[in-house]
């Protein structure tokens, strides 16, 4: 069986769906409604298709529609012990948190989640299938057309079928809080899942087996928490990871991820520069794969 | 079927625009069975310039430029001509450029030339993605070899592409970092060569493959400008063109500088040696560890031949009596690592383990990893050539397909020795081969393709690691269809529409039916 017999039916119930011609927007959860602006009120809005279509255990491989929510991808991988660290509320859809390509708190241990995703199969500009990447753990394919979807807001395919890597959930997760300097914190523990720091406070977890959990926690003067602190969810910014050391507790509510360089604060923040070299490459791709601009109107990915 | 060898094939210009249209019906998916009876993808025709393209002004452009670092004596261009796979190509122009800004004016001359260039770091490449063709000039970044800044703040590391994998490893090992890509080449494969073929090695099953470990690439692009892919903050704006460059296998441009990120170096790590009686439950050992969650940071196996082969050449100590042996390594904390290690011994348990061995110092797990690595080069006891392939299937068709290898090479008359990353069912498997011995490439090649579907067939898909190149790019469409290729090279299309940058690799050229590209190559190159 090779990646072009699998195409599932479901896929090209889709892409008849999304057609040919006029301007569409894909819905997902509508928990990242906003980021890039609004699609423009002419779009016609379809729906990526729902559903687990094989999950493999021993593979620790799951395939999926776009649609799918994250709460019945969860409730299906933790019957068998695994999981996929979105860390996104339970009513997103897979597709929508790739769309979006914001990876979770707990990212400085599990890495992007556009590392997580084997291969994508999108409906083009033109109605048609596309698949890119491959369905084994680890896949040269061609281009990496996967990481390029994995973020574009839809404007370059509606995302149809995602295939992904699982990973085994921890035997233990400890969440620890208190008042210390986050920097040190995260030199001496090794590949802690995350750290959060408010400028006065931090919020540390740790996972693994009981005994490394238990010995990592003993190097730190912290007190178990239940979990994370509430993440603002106005303003996200993106820095280099040094650069939160020039953070200051001031008024503003924000949490930073250390070691990862994300600031979620209250307040919207402005969009980082793209380079004129960047931003011509970027409208290229742009109208290479979507020509008449009909895939979700409105949105930016590249920011003017 | 009729075979191609891999020797001079005449090509005439037209002929390869010519191909370009019907090779989108060659790559339908009805595999011909060939006289072994295996289903075979179409045959793989390899193109050598057998007349290059005059080349005097530019080369006396480049020289003022470069002065004696561009080249095109014979030493050159013998040792340019080819990289680690067995295809053959033609270098006329060498360039080793010592900086961006001379990479820069090298490829504006090569455009005012109207010529191709192919950027390559150490060539250790087995898919011919470094391999010549269409005379490009060739810039060789092995002058580029600085590690420019370790900035642990940010846990990044800023490199030139020449940097030898290894070499930065040893760098980092004192400030408690490594990077964690390892091809088996690591000794002498580059940076640059890891970002340009989104390389992997044994302890990507744990830590991910070269993708994973890049926040920024420094790149000339085809036309000449300088630019910056990604960056080194969390969420660097717009659409992700550093995941894009890396693994594109030098068609978009050059690196010319790179920040790799740093995995801190483990707290504890055992190193385990298992063997069995029978290669069947050597693999079904290494898809219970997955099942039973534990992905370990190395899960290697070989196979009774390279056992034997590798024994009598580095002497760990491996037992040439069993059929298959295990090369496990857990590492991370103390207690995650003694769990796992009791997995693996309970899991092997049950699945008819004769001994297991665990490295008891450093200098042990050494040896045995030494004999893992040099596997390839212990090859040469048998034959003195090899063909090493590099596909993946899924962890459970394992047996399988090993099964189907032993078949294949057994019906082409050839001695198959596997090698390989069974943590994530990529298979590496060994053609030896003398190549003295006539009409035996033909039988390589047929017996490669007939390894590369029976891994399709079964799920699997073209590479695990070493890339398309030129090797497999015409096996592309065993699991793309021509739309997907198309889209594929639209994309290709927004870095360098004229096709300058390391010109007919990666895709078939079916896939470029409708761009220009042959109008760049200069007359003469296609003879």
């Amino acid at each position: 069986m090779s990646s072009l017999d699998a195409v599932p039916e479901e896929v090209h119930k889709f892409s008849a769906e999304v057609g040919t011609s006029d301007p569409v927007t894909v819905v997902g959860g509508r928990t990242q409604w906003n980021v890039g602006g609004a699609p423009d009120g002419s779009a016609r809005e379809v729906v990526a298709p729902s559903g687990i279509w094989s999950h493999e255990p021993e593979e620790m491989t799951v395939r999926c529609g776009a649609g799918t929510p994250l709460g019945e991808l969860s409730e299906q991988l933790a019957q068998h012990g695994q999981m996929v660290p979105f860390d996104m509320p339970s009513n997103a859809t897979v597709g929508g948190v790739l769309s979006v390509g914001r990876s979770g708190i707990r990212r400085l241990r599990y890495g992007h989640i556009r590392d997580l995703v084997l291969q994508i199969r999108h409906i083009d500009c033109n109605g048609e299938i596309v698949t890119s990447g491959g369905p084994t753990v680890k896949n040269v394919s061609g281009y990496d057309l996967c990481r390029l979807m994995v973020g574009s807001l839809g404007k370059l395919g509606c995302l149809a079928e995602i295939t992904l890597r699982c990973l085994p959930m921890p035997e233990t997760t400890r969440w620890l809080t208190g008042v210390t300097d986050p920097f040190e914190v995260y030199a001496r523990l090794y590949r802690p899942s995350s750290i959060l720091w408010n400028g006065k406070q931090v919020w540390v977890c740790l996972e693994g087996v009981s005994s490394d959990v238990e010995a990592e926690a003993a190097l730190l003067d912290l007190t178990e928490v239940e979990g994370p602190p509430p993440i603002p969810s106005d303003g996200r910014s993106s820095v280099e990871p040094k650069a939160l050391k020039n953070l200051s507790a001031d008024d503003a509510n924000w949490i930073a991820e250390i070691g990862v360089g994300i600031i979620h604060s209250d307040k919207p923040s402005g969009a980082q520069q793209i380079s004129k070299t960047n931003e011509s490459l970027m409208r290229e791709i742009e109208r290479r794969l979507d020509p008449r601009g009909r895939l979700n109107p409105g949105r930016q990915v590249v920011s003017l | 079927m009729q075979v191609q060898a891999l020797a001079k094939k005449v090509m005439s210009k037209s002929q390869v625009r010519c191909s370009l249209g019907s090779s989108k019906d060659n790559h339908s998916r009805s595999g011909l069975d060939d006289a072994k009876g295996f289903a075979t993808p179409p045959s793989y025709d390899t193109f050598v310039i057998v007349q290059i393209s005059p080349h005097v002004n530019l080369l006396d452009d480049l020289r003022s430029v470069l002065g004696d670092r561009a080249r095109d004596g014979d030493f050159e261009l013998g040792l340019y001509g080819k990289d680690g796979s067995v295809l053959q190509g033609q270098a006329s122009i060498v360039c080793l450029p010592v900086d961006t800004e001379e990479v820069r004016q090298i490829v504006e001359i090569c455009r005012h030339h109207d010529r191709p260039f192919l950027a390559r770091g150490s060539g250790t490449g087995l898919a011919g993605g470094a391999v010549p063709v269409g005379d490009p000039v060739i810039i060789a970044t092995a002058k580029m070899n600085q590690i420019i800044e370790v900035d642990l703040d940010n846990r990044i590391a800023w490199v030139e592409p020449g940097v030898l994998n290894l070499d930065l490893t040893k760098e980092l090992t004192p400030r408690g970092f490594h990077f964690a890509p390892d091809p088996s080449s690591q000794q002498v494969c580059s940076i640059g060569g890891n970002v340009a073929n989104n390389s992997g090695g044994p302890h990507c099953l744990a830590y991910g493959v070269t993708s994973a470990h890049v926040a920024a690439i420094e790149v000339v692009l085809p036309d000449g400008s300088v630019t910056v892919l990604g960056d080194l903050s969390a969420e660097p704006p717009g659409y992700d063109l550093r995941g894009l460059f890396v693994g594109s296998e030098g068609t978009m441009g050059v690196a010319t500088k790179v920040a790799v990120r740093l995995t801190p170096n483990p707290p504890a790590v055992r190193t385990l040696l298992l063997d069995f009686p029978d290669v069947r439950d050597g693999a079904a050992t290494v898809s219970a560890i997955i099942a039973a969650g534990l992905i370990p940071a190395a899960l290697e196996m070989m196979d009774k031949r390279a056992i034997e082969i590798v024994e009598a050449f580095v002497n760990a100590g491996y037992p040439t009596e069993a059929d298959a042996v295990l090369l496990v390594e857990l590492d991370g904390l103390p207690g995650g690592v003694e769990h796992g290690v009791e997995v693996v011994r309970s899991v092997a348990e049950r699945h008819q383990v004769g001994n297991i061995r665990v490295a008891a110092d450093n200098e042990e797990r050494e040896l045995l990893w030494k004999g893992r690595k040099n596997a390839f080069g212990a090859v040469a006891r048998i034959k003195p050539d090899y063909y090493l392939h590099d596909t993946v299937v899924p962890r459970g068709k394992l047996v399988e397909v090993l099964d189907k290898v032993y078949k294949i090479a057994d019906a082409y008359d050839l001695i198959a020795v596997n090698v390989f990353h069974a943590g994530d069912g990529n298979l590496h498997p060994i053609l030896a081969y003398d190549s003295d011995e006539k009409g035996v490439l033909e039988r390589v090649h047929a017996a490669g393709r007939a390894i590369i579907t029976a891994s399709i067939e079964a799920g699997g898909v073209l590479s695990g690691e070493h890339g398309i190149g030129l090797e497999k790019r015409d096996y592309m469409g065993m699991l793309f269809s021509a739309h997907d290729m198309a889209t594929q090279d639209m994309v290709r299309e927004a870095f360098d529409p004229q096709g300058f940058a390391n010109p007919l690799k990666v895709l078939p050229s079916g896939s470029r039916c409708s761009d220009s590209f042959g109008q760049h190559v200069p007359d003469g190159a296609w003879v």
